[in-house]
């Protein structure tokens, strides 16, 4: 099995998960992002598992599912109140920690 | 019947919450806080009388000769404890407590309802009564006390009650200057207590309980030097509490305080404490003045103070004009008699004389309060503003005299059986002279009494008593004097022969097994003291009531002029310690101590200052200036660089937190995988 692809295609997607975290304005796509980076990792889990016939890895891959749509629960939740409050989900103005 | 004896504590734990209840809400009462003190008292009498009657039911143990009832010796709580030694705090009752909580109650309960009629309108009745109860709480903690430590409690609450209520009407000076003079010569003695009760403390192998100090020095078992040290320490205490000469000198001064206070201080407590103190560590005295030995030459201190005191306060009496003088010197020679039996060995019979003394002297004192109260307008003055008053004051009057009588002792009334006991004893145990200075005393008593009566009651009225319309006294004030004139009349019965209710059965444990002798009534020595006494009356009655005798003889002669001017002047010892011992120490003492202020001290303060300021100098220019507030500002300047540093980094954008979160994570990475490689 080959196992390289693999982790090429995790480090790709963690990659783009980085950029949008980083570089998007719109906190939703932050979100999306994020998820792609904790899926990037999943795949790195699940591969490792197949190439050394461990289930460990698959275990742990099915918790971060789960951490990962709490998390997004909680994400969204906070970018609704945003939302309500300034009427924007630009993450340039929420600024007022500021020190 | 033993819970009543184990829970004797309440007897003057009830005084203590009376003093409480009416310093914190007696001025709120109708009746100003006397109710409650006369309540409190009435509640401690009637325990103390079923106290004394559990007592006289406990079942005996031992035989015959040596027969006696076990004390009860209850812990409460423990107190504190010490280098690995528990102070407890306990009560301890045998035969003496009964007899004393009983005394002490009665008279207490009769000068409280005394003084709701004499001290009406005074301008500190509260205060009074408050003082009042906290005074007989002090004595009633005394002699309840299992321990020495206890009684320094109690003792030092006396002590502090007496300045109080002696000192009540402080607005004079003469009165305040009694309080502390009452105060300091007491506390002189006191200090004879604290040392005592430290040497028992220690030759008793660490124990402050009184029973066992007793029973150790009985023994033997404590070193005689230790014994003698803590005997007469203690006795030192005993002469400034009980006015022994030459401590003496602040009774009659006392006699500043409101009457019904030198009532309580002369029948009841204060100078019995210091009898009550010899008597109950009587073990110790028995056994450092070697009392009951043989070859003891028929001397010991105890008796010698004793014998000294009866005399010369016997001899002072003759020369009072005021009426309470007269009283109190007889106190201290009566304080004499208890004294002088405790020193020839008649224990019992010094003890008992306390017991009617207590009556016939509180009689005796209220109804000088009596007298002053309503037949000489407020003076006490015999000589100035009395006489005639007996057929104004008849209860007053009989009351007196049955008190004069008992202290005279006449047989049948009370002083009679007392002070017979103690002269057996002196007889008895082989210490003649103390017989004759005894009988002696006896005489003079009577005699004194006899010129007291006629001076206040017969002859020609006088002064305020001719002036101002003598009458009988209100109720509250002849109540007690009726009470305590029967008392002084039939108490003394409760030592006749068969019916020997004082002795060794219910008195005491400890000295049942130590041979302390026990005396039975002798005919010669009542008819002989009977005999001494009658003489003393007779003498007093043909000089005073019949004018026979050299009167004024004191006028012509000039050696009898010097001998009344020494006895008017109290032997001069006032004088000597006022002007020569005080103005000693006055004069000398204070100089050195100037010129040692101004040559030592001062070069030490002025050179402790001088230095003081060198070193505050080089610590203000070096250390101060330059090494700490170096780091201060170091400190306040580094981190606002650094601030200013990280300012730029806080934001507010997550974003940009979110890259340093990420900067940071890729280089720990790439750190822990070069790591991890090598």
């Amino acid at each position: 099995m080959l196992l390289n692809e693999f982790l090429f295609l995790a480090a790709f997607l963690f990659c783009v998960g980085v950029y949008g975290a980083l570089a998007r304005k719109n906190a939703v796509l932050v979100l999306m992002s994020i998820e792609l980076i904790l899926n990037a990792v999943n795949i790195n889990l699940v591969a490792f598992a197949a190439y050394g016939h461990l289930i460990a890895g698959q275990v742990f891959a099915l918790f971060v599912v789960a951490i990962a749509a709490a998390e997004v629960g909680v994400g969204l939740a906070i970018v609704l109140l945003i939302y309500r409050n300034r009427h924007s989900v630009d993450l340039t103005s929420v600024n007022s920690m500021k020190g | 019947m033993n819970t009543l004896l184990r829970n004797a504590w309440l007897i003057p734990a009830i005084p203590v919450l009376s003093f409480v209840l009416i310093i914190f809400f007696g001025k709120r009462l109708p009746k100003k806080g006397s109710e409650i003190g006369v309540a409190a008292l009435g509640i401690s009498l009637v325990l103390s009388i079923a106290t004394a009657v559990a007592w006289i039911s406990r079942h005996p143990v031992g035989e015959g000769h040596e027969k006696f009832r076990h004390a009860v010796d209850h812990n409460l709580f423990t107190w504190f404890s010490m280098g690995g030694t528990d102070v407890r705090f306990g009560i301890h009752v045998d035969g003496l407590t009964v007899t004393m909580l009983f005394v002490v109650t009665l008279v207490s309960f009769l000068v409280h309802v005394f003084s709701t009629e004499y001290m009406k309108g005074d301008r500190r009745y509260t205060h009074f009564f408050a003082a009042l109860s906290l005074f007989t709480s002090g004595m009633l903690i005394l002699v309840t006390a299992a321990t020495t430590l206890q009684m320094i409690l109690g003792w030092e609450i006396m002590g502090l009650c007496s300045f109080m209520l002696i000192g009540h009407w402080w607005e004079e000076q003469a009165n305040s200057d009694a309080a502390l003079k009452a105060f300091f010569t007491t506390r002189t003695g006191d200090i004879g207590l604290l040392v005592g009760v430290s040497v028992l403390f220690f030759a008793a192998d660490r124990t402050f309980n009184a029973a066992k100090i007793n029973e150790l020095a009985l023994d033997g078992h404590m070193s005689h030097w230790a014994l003698l040290m803590g005997a007469t320490a203690l006795f030192v205490a005993v002469i400034g509490k009980s006015a022994q000469f030459p401590l003496h000198t602040w009774l009659p001064d006392a006699m500043a305080g409101p009457t019904p206070v030198s009532a309580l201080i002369h029948a009841a407590t204060m100078v019995v404490a210091g009898v009550y103190l010899v008597a109950r560590m009587y073990g110790v005295f028995w056994s450092a003045f070697s009392i009951g030995a043989e070859g003891h030459a028929g001397v010991n201190p105890i008796a010698i103070i004793g014998g000294i005191t009866i005399l010369i306060a016997a001899a002072l009496a003759f020369v009072q004009a005021d009426i309470k003088k007269v009283l109190a010197y007889s106190t201290v020679s009566q304080l004499g008699y208890m004294i002088m039996g405790l020193g020839v060995g008649a224990w019992t019979g010094a003890v008992f004389h306390i017991f009617t003394h207590a009556f016939f002297k509180a009689g005796l004192f209220l109804g000088a309060g009596s007298v002053s109260h309503s037949g000489s307008h407020h003076s006490f003055d015999m000589k100035k503003d009395m006489g005639g008053l007996k057929k104004h004051m008849p209860i007053t009057y009989w009351t007196f005299v049955v008190c004069s009588v008992a202290l005279a002792g006449l047989p049948i009334l009370a002083g009679f059986w007392s002070k017979d006991e103690i002269l057996l004893g002196a007889g008895s145990n082989g210490y003649t002279a103390f017989l004759v200075v005894g009988l002696i005393g006896a005489a003079m008593t009577a005699a004194y009494m006899t010129r007291c009566v006629y001076l206040t009651f017969h002859g020609e009225a006088r002064g305020n008593a001719a002036e101002h319309h003598p009458h009988e006294s209100p109720p509250a004030i002849t109540g007690p004097l009726v009470v305590l004139a029967s008392l002084a009349a039939v108490s003394g019965l409760l030592n006749a022969p068969g019916f020997e209710l004082f002795g060794k059965l219910n008195l005491n444990e400890v000295f049942a097994h130590a041979g302390i002798p026990e005396h039975h009534f002798s005919l010669l020595y009542a008819g002989g003291s009977t005999l001494i006494a009658l003489l003393g009356i007779t003498a007093g009655f043909l000089w005073y009531f019949r004018q026979l005798g050299p009167h004024g003889i004191t006028e012509r002669s000039r050696l009898l002029r010097a001998g009344y001017v020494f006895l008017d002047q109290k032997y001069f010892l006032d004088v000597l310690y006022t002007d020569y011992i005080i103005g000693g120490i006055k004069g000398p003492i204070p100089r050195a101590v100037y010129w040692f202020n101004q040559n030592v001290l001062d070069g030490v303060v002025n050179g402790v200052g001088v230095g003081a300021r060198a070193v505050a100098n080089f610590v203000y220019d070096v250390i101060d200036q330059k090494i700490v507030d170096g780091a201060v500002n170091g400190a306040g300047f580094s981190a606002e660089e650094g601030g200013s540093v990280l300012r730029v980094i806080q934001n507010g954008r997550v974003q940009s937190y979110a890259a340093v979160m990420f900067g940071v994570a890729a280089v720990s990475a790439l750190a822990l995988a070069l790591i991890v490689s090598r």
